[in-house]
């Protein structure tokens, strides 16, 4: 038992760390293009042309795993803030530094498709509807995580106070998204229900979940592509690194 | 420091903030000014007519009173920390988190608390009711003081950060909006006959809420910065 704990905590050090992520990102990245190549076969070929949408709907096989891996990635980072902040791990920062620009993608990603998807469907690119306006606020949580993140030079501080605000706005993610949705029942007439078709073809299910699958196993490859980068950037003085760069 | 307990440190960081904006009556002023003035542009902006205003009073009045709260902020540590005072509080024998909710509390009454106060002349403006304009002061008293615990966050995590100020809203706007919905929206269901008792529990509950964490908060993110 106490081997296994003590060939856990080997990789909470960024030079064996570095080497797993360099292992391990080929596979993940692997995996993610070969689950998309399915998943977009299975969306564009297999899945059966929506009763009332057309074709139309085909982008919630993009849309909607960013809009799942956009919120899934925040909470991911806020932990690993969280475990950075209780444990003064240097990896756990890295880590939720180099989630964050891919979770602020996921969210652009998801309300860009959600505002193609809306044009045709409801005839706007835009509504003031509560999933929507929770999505927007979500990509300000994390461009206001990366802007502090950026503006604090120390590393350091940097990973603790980006923890701090990731944390507070874990807190406040469900207060948020409650608040809009209230807010939006309340202001009737302009809202457009987003609820799909109850029943969903079980091809149109298993595309959006390989295409989940996907999406997750591209954050991952990503984040461990950008924690190497990080650490290389960070432990640039360590003697290790001129080794492994050489 | 049992010689005056906590309760008189706690007092004596109200009387100290609250002595030194006394000083600086500008600090406490401009602010204020600023909500006037945002509020004023409003109807420039988008016409005069009557019922347009009406509609919008709510809405407008809470954004103004939360950016110019916001404005604010930046003076709760800066000149501590620009001093050293902020170290000394943080090195003392007593909890950092009581001398923060201290700060809280006076930045409270020295910025949330006027605007409180000034906002019902300015509802007047917008031709709000004798009733909308209680509501809104209601709303505005319960919210004022969760804008500062939770603004405390994003200033204490920014003392001394490059582009401290923009940085600063940016991360505390995107906060706020829980507070600004059920604020603006108590005047305006009032205004539909719905009862406003729905939106000022949820304030209510915002405001324990945050005075039971942003404490916490605060106190890490000063620890964090001070290092």
């Amino acid at each position: 038992m106490n081997n296994r704990l003590a060939n856990w905590f080997r990789f909470a050090s960024p030079q064996n760390f570095y080497r797993l992520a360099g292992r391990l990102w080929p596979l993940f990245a692997v995996l993610g293009t070969v689950l998309a190549a399915i998943g977009l076969w299975m969306s564009f070929f297999v899945a059966p042309t929506d009763a009332q949408q057309g074709e139309g709907y085909r982008i919630i096989f993009i849309h909607v795993p960013v809009s799942w891996m956009s919120m899934f990635i925040y909470l991911v980072m806020a932990a690993w803030a969280g475990l950075g902040l209780v444990f003064n791990t240097r990896l756990s920062g890295m880590l939720a530094s180099a989630l964050a620009p891919t979770g602020a993608l996921f969210a652009f990603l998801s309300l860009w498709t959600g505002a193609l998807w809306g044009k045709p469907m409801w005839g706007a690119w835009w509504v003031w509807d509560a999933r929507l306006t929770s999505e927007l606020i979500l990509l300000f949580l994390y461009l206001g995580f990366m802007a502090l993140q950026a503006a604090i030079d120390d590393p350091r501080r940097a990973d603790k106070a980006g923890a701090v605000l990731a944390l507070v706005g874990v807190i406040n993610v469900p207060i948020i998204y409650f608040s809009v949705k209230w807010w939006n029942t309340l202001h009737q007439g302009a809202s457009v229900s987003m609820t799909r078709s109850p029943s969903m073809a079980t091809t149109m299910l298993w595309g959006m979940l390989i295409m989940s699958i996907a999406a997750w196993m591209y954050a991952i490859a990503v984040a461990l592509l950008r924690v190497r980068g990080i650490i290389l950037e960070r432990e640039r003085h360590a003697d290790w690194v001129r080794h492994a760069v050489e | 420091m049992t010689a005056i307990g906590w309760r008189g440190v706690f007092m004596a960081v109200v009387r100290r903030e609250v002595a030194l904006a006394m000083k600086q009556k500008g600090d406490v002023l401009t602010p204020l000014f600023f909500f006037v003035i945002v509020a004023s542009l409003f109807p420039l902006g988008v016409g005069p007519e009557a019922n347009l205003l009406l509609r919008m009073a709510p809405g407008v009045l809470w954004v103004g009173a939360l950016l110019a709260a916001m404005l604010s902020l930046q003076r709760l540590f800066a000149a501590d920390h620009a001093d050293g005072s902020l170290e000394q509080m943080a090195l003392s024998g007593t909890p950092l988190t009581l001398l923060v909710l201290a700060k809280v509390l006076s930045h409270f009454l020295l910025s949330g608390l006027p605007l409180v106060l000034i906002a019902p002349v300015l509802g007047i403006q917008f031709g709000l009711d004798a009733r909308s304009l209680g509501v809104l002061t209601l709303s505005l008293l319960l919210g004022t003081p969760t804008l500062s615990l939770i603004g405390g966050i994003g200033a204490a995590l920014t003392i001394g950060v490059r582009g401290g100020g923009v940085l600063l809203s940016l991360l505390t706007l995107p906060l706020y909006i829980p507070v600004l919905i059920f604020g603006a929206g108590a005047v305006e269901a009032d205004a539909a006959g719905l009862g406003i008792s729905a939106h000022l529990s949820l304030m209510g509950a915002l405001l324990l809420l945050s005075c039971v964490f942003a404490p916490f908060a605060i106190t890490t993110a000063l620890r964090i910065s001070l290092e």
